[in-house]
This record gives C-alpha cells, structure tokens and sequence, in this order.
C-alpha cells in the first residue's frame, strides 16, 4: 500500500502537508503548536498520528479539517487547498466526543451532512439504512442518542461521518472515551469500515497497540514544539483480526513504536 | 428524606395543609375577631359561583391582555437576542437598555401609559404586560443562543454548513429549552403586571379593577373571589408555559 520509493501522484494523495506549521498567539506569547510537518497520507492509506499531549496531533488533524488555519506551510487534500476540500465534502470527520445533536434521532443525525447538502429525503434514508446496516445498527435508527451506550453512539458518529461518501476519514481520538472491551471491538469494525469503503483514514489517538493495530503507518510526534519525530510502517497486511493482537509482528511494532515514543532511539530501515 | 415517601403523600400532603388553613380559617372567620373584609372560605366560594359568568368576563379580559403582552413581549426578545447573539455591537448597545428596563417599576409607568392611550384601550395595560414579559425571555433566550458546545459548531463546520444552516440546526434547537424557561418565568410576570396596570386606571374592566371596586364597596366576599378568578388566569399560564417547557427539555444538550 505505502510505497517509498515510487513517487505518488499528487492527486492520489488524500493528505499532502509541506513544512506546515501552527502558531497560536496567547497573553504569554506565542506557542508554537507544530512545527515543519511534512506528511504524505495515500488515498486508502491508514495512518496514525501518535504522541504525548501536547504534541500537536489534534492541531494537525484540525488544520487538515480546516477547522483551523495553518500559520505556515502547505496543506492539500486531494490535491485542493483544505478550505475547498471541507467545502467538497472530502472527508468526513469523528470526535472524541460523539457530538451527535440529542433532539435528532440516530437515523437524522447520520443524515445530518446529507441534510446539510440538500440531499433529497428518499436518498438520505436509502443512505441511512445503508449505513446503520454498515455500523450494525439498524435496530436503532428511530431512536434518540441519550438511548444508546457510549460506543453505540460512538458508531452512529462514524455512520455520520460517512454519510456523504468521504475519500478520507479523520478521526481524533473516537474511541478514547470507551471502555477497553468496546475499544477493540470497535477497531475491528473500523478496519473493516475502512477497507469496505476504500477511504483514506488518519487517525489521532495515544494507544501505541490501537495505532499498531489499526494502521499501515504510525506517525510519531512529540511535543516542545509539536513536530514529527519517527514514522514506522506495520506492514501487518490488509486484514486486521483479533488473532493479529496475538502475533509476534504485532508486538515487534508495538515495541517500535513505544521507543520511538520515548524516544529510545532505534534505527530502522523503513523510515521515510 | 424526599426519596422515601411514596407516591400518594406528594398528593396527599399539600393537599392536607390546604384543608387545614381552609379549617382554620373557617373557625377564625366564625369565632374569631375577624375583619370585615375577611369572609369565610365558604362565602367566598358562594360568590365564586353565583358570580361566574361575570367574573369569567373579566377573567377574559385580563387573560387576553396578559396573552398579547406575554406574546409580543417574548417576539420582540426573541428578535432582540437574536440579534445581540450575532453581533457583539449591537449586544454592546442592547445590554444597559435592558438592564435599565429591568429595573423599571412596572407599577412606576403604568398610570403614564395608560393616562396615554386614553380610558377606553386596552393598550397600555398590554403595553405594561409585554415589558414585563420581554426581560426574562431576551435574558434567557441570549444566554442559550450561547450555549453551542464546541464539538457541535467544529461539526457543522467541517459538514461546511452555511451561516443559516448553522443557526436552523444547531443554535435554535440548543436554544429553545432556554425559550421555554424564560417563557415560564414570563407567563407569571405578564399575568401580574397585567393585572396591576388595571389598578392604575383604563377602561372599567378586567380582573384587577373589579376586586378594587368591590373592595372599596365593602363586596368582601365578591373581591376575594375574583382573587380566585385571577390565580386561576396565572395557573393557566404556568400550566402551559411548564407543559410546553417539559416537552421541549426531554431532547435537550446532554
């Protein structure tokens, strides 16, 4: 899937960041949130974004969303400055929070993005069933989100992000709220959400075996300024079971990625 | 304590309290030192029905008076938060105006409005109730147009929702619960201040003027049960405001 040695054309990249960089102004000075991140994410790639707080993996995650502006450098998705691409609808986007809208039913909040789009109702509630179908809940699309537990919920705001047919996913910390036992089952469905639907994923989350488990490759950051410090490729293959939690592949990276984490230095020959 | 009592006390109580004061009343009344204007319960519940069909004629009055107040009042405050949660200036310009009507005196400008739509209208006394009724809805509703939570406007955001879009379906529906508590608080405020404003003159009708006509008359029994006719106006409106509240909170922000 990742290949370093043959170039990708730019247009097949979901995510292409050059010497991007995000300073915040505060009373106490400026704060240098990210600093010269250069990343290229393939479209259909999986890649994490992990790091301590403060690293600025959920500040790169909101510049790629356009939820804020870079303050240097180049971003673009899909070949588009990251304001035209929010504005196409290319990604779709997940919370920590689920952020579902509790006077909407789960069927209307995954109809949400489409709704916004004017998207006709006979096509929104084809799309709905597809995706309640896709998320495992279609027992529940005319209930209210106070009905349902934390990763039900969690699973209509990646039904939502969905909805409008994304190329990209970008999820900041989705699962990070749940309980370790719905967190693994939940990465299951998502590798296989991901795969089903063939988009790009970049995922912000600070479990070194989710980010092992989930991606292709694993961007390491670190904080004092936020920065890029290490990129390890899984190469674990295309299916993700839970028997791969077991395998001494899956450990060796789990490994990896912790000393580059603390910063242990290994040398590795797939870096990029 | 309020856990373990069951059902039937919550009821029962309050009810109990009535029928003692009503009791205790009662003997006061018959065996007491009791002022003239102090009738018995009984007699005043006599009057009550014997009197309806005129005391609902006033009832209707000032309930009507008290429903366009509390009507245009919650309009106007919607419109005016509104515009103050889109734009800092205008909040700028709009607090110490209704700060400043806040804490007017209804009771101060009353005889002035209604000395100045003449004997005949109602207007100023609808006029008294719509002030009376913007306050707490423009307080409540511009507190709630603030209280989007991040998550929701990042949401709509990256969804590129257009400025209308975002209003329509995240900053009214978050707001509404907020509508619907000033709108409580409002119902009550019209009611009396609609009532009050009958006292400071217009035109010879409504709940308020009867009771001050009879009770200088020396009605006891007839003011007091139109006493009765103006609680019931301002239990209806609670009722209502309270129902419509409850409906509106079983969705709200978690």
């Amino acid at each position: 899937m990742t290949t370093a040695t043959t170039p990708i054309p730019v247009t097949d990249l979901a995510v292409k960041a050059s010497g991007v960089g995000k300073i915040f102004p505060t009373k106490a000075g400026e704060v240098t949130a990210l600093t010269d991140v250069e990343l290229e994410v393939a479209a259909g790639e999986f890649v994490s974004l992990i790091g301590p707080s403060g690293c600025g993996k959920s500040t790169l995650l909101r510049l790629i969303a356009d939820l804020d502006q870079a303050t240097s450098g180049e971003l673009t998705i899909f070949g588009k400055p990251a304001r035209r691409a929010r504005i196409d609808q290319d990604y779709g986007i997940a919370f920590q929070q689920s952020g579902l809208l509790p006077w909407r039913t789960v069927g209307d909040n995954i109809a949400l993005p489409l709704e916004l789009h004017r998207v006709g109702k006979a096509a929104r509630a084809a799309r709905v069933a597809e995706l309640t179908e896709l998320v495992g809940l279609t027992e529940f699309a005319d209930r209210y989100p106070d009905q349902l537990s934390g990763g039900m919920q969690q699973r209509v705001a990646i039904a939502r992000s969905l909805a409008a047919r994304p190329k990209l996913l970008l999820m900041d910390e989705p699962f990070g709220a749940l309980d370790e036992m719905t967190r693994e089952y939940l990465q299951g469905e998502l590798t296989r959400i991901a795969a089903e639907t063939g988009a790009a994923v970049v995922f912000v989350t600070h479990s070194i075996p989710e980010a092992v488990f989930l991606s292709d490759r694993v961007v390491v950051m670190s904080p004092r300024p936020g920065r890029i410090t290490d990129v390890i490729v899984t190469e674990l293959g295309d299916v993700r079971d839970e028997s791969l939690r077991e395998t001494p592949a899956y450990f060796e990276k789990v490994t990896a990625v912790r000393e580059a984490l603390h910063g242990t230095k290994v040398e590795r020959a797939n870096e990029r | 304590m309020t856990s373990t009592l069951p059902g039937w006390v919550r009821f029962a109580a309050p009810i109990g309290v009535g029928l003692l004061i009503v009791v205790a009343w009662t003997l006061y009344v018959e065996f007491g030192d009791a002022p003239r204007m102090l009738p018995s319960p009984a007699a005043i519940g006599n009057e009550f029905v014997l009197r309806w069909d005129i005391i609902w004629d006033d009832m209707l009055i000032t309930g009507t008076n008290a429903l366009i107040g509390l009507t245009v009042g919650s309009v106007l405050a919607v419109i005016f938060a509104g515009l103050a949660a889109a734009a800092r200036p205008i909040d700028g310009m709009l607090a110490p105006l209704v700060a400043m009507l806040a804490v007017v005196p209804i009771v101060a400008i009353t005889p002035i409005l209604n000395t100045m739509f003449g004997a005949s209208s109602q207007f100023g006394r609808q006029a008294v109730a719509t002030i009376a009724a913007f306050i707490p809805v423009f307080v409540n509703v511009l507190r709630g147009l603030r209280q989007t939570r991040p998550v929701h406007r990042d949401l709509l955001r990256a969804s590129a929702a257009t400025g209308s879009q975002t209003f329509r379906f995240l900053t009214l529906p978050t707001a509404l619960p907020y509508l619907m508590t000033g709108l409580r608080i409002a119902s009550s405020l019209a009611v009396i201040a609609a009532l009050v404003a009958e006292y400071f003159g217009g035109p010879s009708d409504g709940i308020g003027t009867s009771i001050a006509t009879y009770a200088k008359s020396g009605r006891a029994a007839l003011a007091w049960a139109y006493v009765v006719g103006g609680i019931l106006i301002g239990l209806a409106f609670f009722l209502v405001t309270s129902l419509l509240e409850r409906l509106v909170a079983r969705r709200s922000p978690v």
